[in-house]
């Protein structure tokens, strides 16, 4: 962290020091209110935690479940240690290939968050996008913007993200799907939940355009766009931020559901949806592990998103859209 | 107020249009159906009369023209898959949704008003703490994870030994957590009373009103907690207000402000958010239906899928988008009529 110090050291009269982004953080009542929460603390370093070793999926997991040599038909479904009957190279079980379930589920975890952090990337964009242009505009790119959010808000995201991917599945044969199933679910719920977004920056926007730094903006000659994205949009960050925790929750939830569908991960590469899927076949003749641990895993990591977000809202405190 | 209706009904003609437009613009991309209908030994000249005769080979807007025509008047075409008209096949699958979404839309009210008043009326207490907490979780749990989590206790039976089996408390504890699984979990039963034309009910006879427990419980699963937290941010929100404060004030029992005064503003926003719901209670109830093998429209809707079954699919996504463009015009209007500060005819607020 760069501390820019102002000081001048000739002139007498000292201008006050501007303090760095690191003490702003420090004095915040963001970082106040963080120190004093504990569950928002357990729930960031969970979430974290479950990054790093998501990410670092290659290296920590004990086989590489995408390489089918390492895979032993006789080891399938293995329950996991504590339970009798259970190897010791599998600590949570195998699944029904005989795949090891920890890195299964390691990988897995990393696709699901690829696709969260994606989709939730592709939202924002588009989202802010449409919401900075309908709220500052106004008028008719407003009236279109808003209308056609509405009317796809009104099917409920989930719908329409399940109809794009069986239509787009259909469409382009199971195999291409599967190919590129990361990009098209990255695309799929990308596109069904950006109204979320738009609808939030919109009102904020609405909310600041009639103060005078827009205004003066305005008086300087400065063109829409700038004043639209240099001057108005940081003043709305804080909702967006809030925002964004759940919708990542929502868009692994959306992914998960997708999967379970059988229209996400293919069962080669599978994400933590794809998984307990796949091991709900076997939960009628007792395997309960290859279905019900990389249900927890999802659980404790939407839990964990979801908390933080509640935590966020709370400190935050912006009017938030209903709905 | 009529000017309200009319324009509601116009945007409303105008959405079904765009839905329509989609609809056709994926029968025309779909898949071939004449390779889903015939065997691997029929000649090419024969799939091509076949393809003839079901229109196929007609320009884009020739056989949207004649789709839309058609679905006017009640006709979406044959399906592929089960050779009789898509709408009676529809007709034959939506009271099994129908009625598991009602059932979980009881089952929302029937807990979600009382857990929600309570905790906001008392957000110290210990009980509303463990709601809260409670709901936070059950928002984070997946709807088909809720139902697999479902089985395996209910219908599968779990055999706790995790506590000493020797000594008294420990067996007592053990025999406590571990459930029998006696509850079914597939399908819709077979004990179903049919009450007119295509209607099946579970709702009159033990068999069925048990197999509805499970998918019921998973579906509103979901939502329950969502209507929890929004009747609980409501009722605080509406519990500031002046107009509490003065019934209050004045000396009113408090179970009448809390249950009279308060609650019917905070059923305000509950009643908009609760019909833009239902949309996503369908989609959900595809997922529920998935994983409890309940023969409703959406495991119909993933099976047509799955079988290229065009006018099937494009059925069910007209009617599903009839549903929701109904709901949403029906809760404007009690929206519009419950709130005497909305003008109808002016932007509803």
């Amino acid at each position: 962290m760069t501390t820019p110090t102002v000081t001048q050291s000739n002139s007498q009269t000292t201008r006050p020091r501007i303090p760095s982004r690191w003490e702003r953080l420090r004095d915040s009542y963001l970082w106040y209110s963080f120190k004093r929460d504990h569950t928002a603390q357990l729930c960031l370093a969970i979430f974290i935690g479950l990054v790093i070793v998501a990410f670092a999926s290659p290296l920590l997991a004990p086989t590489d479940p995408y390489d089918l040599r390492q895979i032993d038909i006789m080891a399938s479904e293995l329950p996991p240690f504590w339970i009798e009957g259970a190897d010791e190279r599998f600590i949570l079980g195998t699944d029904a290939q005989g795949r090891d379930l920890l890195s299964i589920i390691l990988y897995g975890t990393r696709v699901s968050l690829l696709i969260g952090f994606g989709a939730v990337i592709l939202q924002a964009l588009l989202g802010i996008t449409f919401g900075l242009m309908a709220g500052y505009l106004g008028g008719r790119v407003d009236a279109l913007l808003m209308r056609l959010a509405d009317i796809q808000l009104s099917f409920s995201t989930l719908m329409v993200a399940i109809v794009v991917g069986a239509v787009v599945k259909a469409t382009m044969g199971g195999a291409f799907y599967s190919e590129y199933a990361i990009i098209m679910l990255i695309l799929i719920i990308g596109l069904a939940e950006w109204p979320q977004y738009a609808r939030t920056v919109r009102a904020s926007v609405l909310a600041e355009k009639n103060k005078e730094y827009v205004d003066a903006a305005r008086v300087m000659g400065l063109r829409s766009k700038r004043i639209m994205f240099r001057h108005v949009l940081p003043n709305t960050l804080s909702p967006i931020f809030v925002i964004s925790t759940v919708q990542i929750a929502n868009a692994i939830i959306s992914e998960a559901a997708l999967s379970f569908l059988g229209l996400g991960m293919p069962e080669t590469h599978p994400s933590l949806g794809s998984l307990i899927k796949s091991g709900f076949d076997y939960i009628q003749s007792g395997s309960w592990w290859i279905t019900l641990i990389p249900g927890a895993v999802l659980v404790i990591l939407v839990l964990s998103i979801n908390l933080l977000g509640d935590w966020l809202r709370d400190v935050m405190n912006p009017r938030l859209y209903k709905g | 107020m009529i000017a309200f209706l009319i324009k509601r009904l116009m945007h409303a003609i105008l959405v079904m249009f765009i839905i329509s437009v989609l609809a056709f613009a994926i029968q025309d991309n779909l898949g071939d159906p004449v390779q889903q209908m015939v065997g691997q030994s029929v000649p090419e000249s024969e799939r091509e009369a076949l393809r003839e005769r079901l229109g196929l080979n007609d320009p884009f807007l020739v056989q949207y023209g004649r789709f839309a025509l058609n679905a006017v008047q009640g006709d979406f075409g044959t399906s592929y898959f089960y050779r009789e008209p898509a709408l009676d096949v529809i007709a034959r699958h939506l009271p099994a949704t129908l009625e598991l979404v009602f059932a979980s839309m009881l089952i929302i009210v029937l807990f979600s008003v009382p857990i929600g008043v309570y905790s906001a009326i008392k957000p110290r207490a210990m009980l509303s703490r463990f709601f809260m907490g409670v709901s936070i979780v059950g928002i984070s749990v997946p709807v088909f994870l809720t139902a697999i989590i479902l089985i395996q206790i209910f219908s599968i039976g779990i055999t706790i030994t995790l506590f000493p089996e020797s000594t008294g408390w420990g067996s007592w504890l053990n025999d406590f957590f571990s459930t029998e699984g006696n509850m079914p979990s597939f399908g819709r039963g077979y004990d179903l009373v049919q009450v007119f034309g295509h209607w099946e009910t579970n709702l009159a006879t033990w068999n069925g009103l048990q197999h509805l427990v499970l998918p019921s419980i998973a579906l509103a699963s979901i939502m329950l907690p969502l209507f929890i937290r929004l009747i609980r941010a409501e009722m605080m929100e509406v519990m500031q207000s002046d107009y509490v404060k003065y019934a209050r004030a004045k000396g009113i029992s408090m179970r009448r402000v809390y249950f009279v005064h308060a609650l019917k503003n905070t059923m305000l926003p509950v009643i908009t958010v609760g019909g833009v719901q239902i949309g996503t209670m369908v989609a959900y109830a595809i997922l529920t239906e998935t994983v409890f093998q309940w023969p409703g429209m959406g495991l119909m809707f993933l099976d047509a899928i799955n079988r290229a079954d065009t006018p099937l699919i494009v059925s069910y996504l007209m009617i599903v988008g009839v549903i929701f463009v109904v709901t949403n015009t029906i809760v404007d209007l009690v929206y519009g009529l419950v709130n005497p500060t909305v003008k109808l005819t002016g932007k509803p607020a």
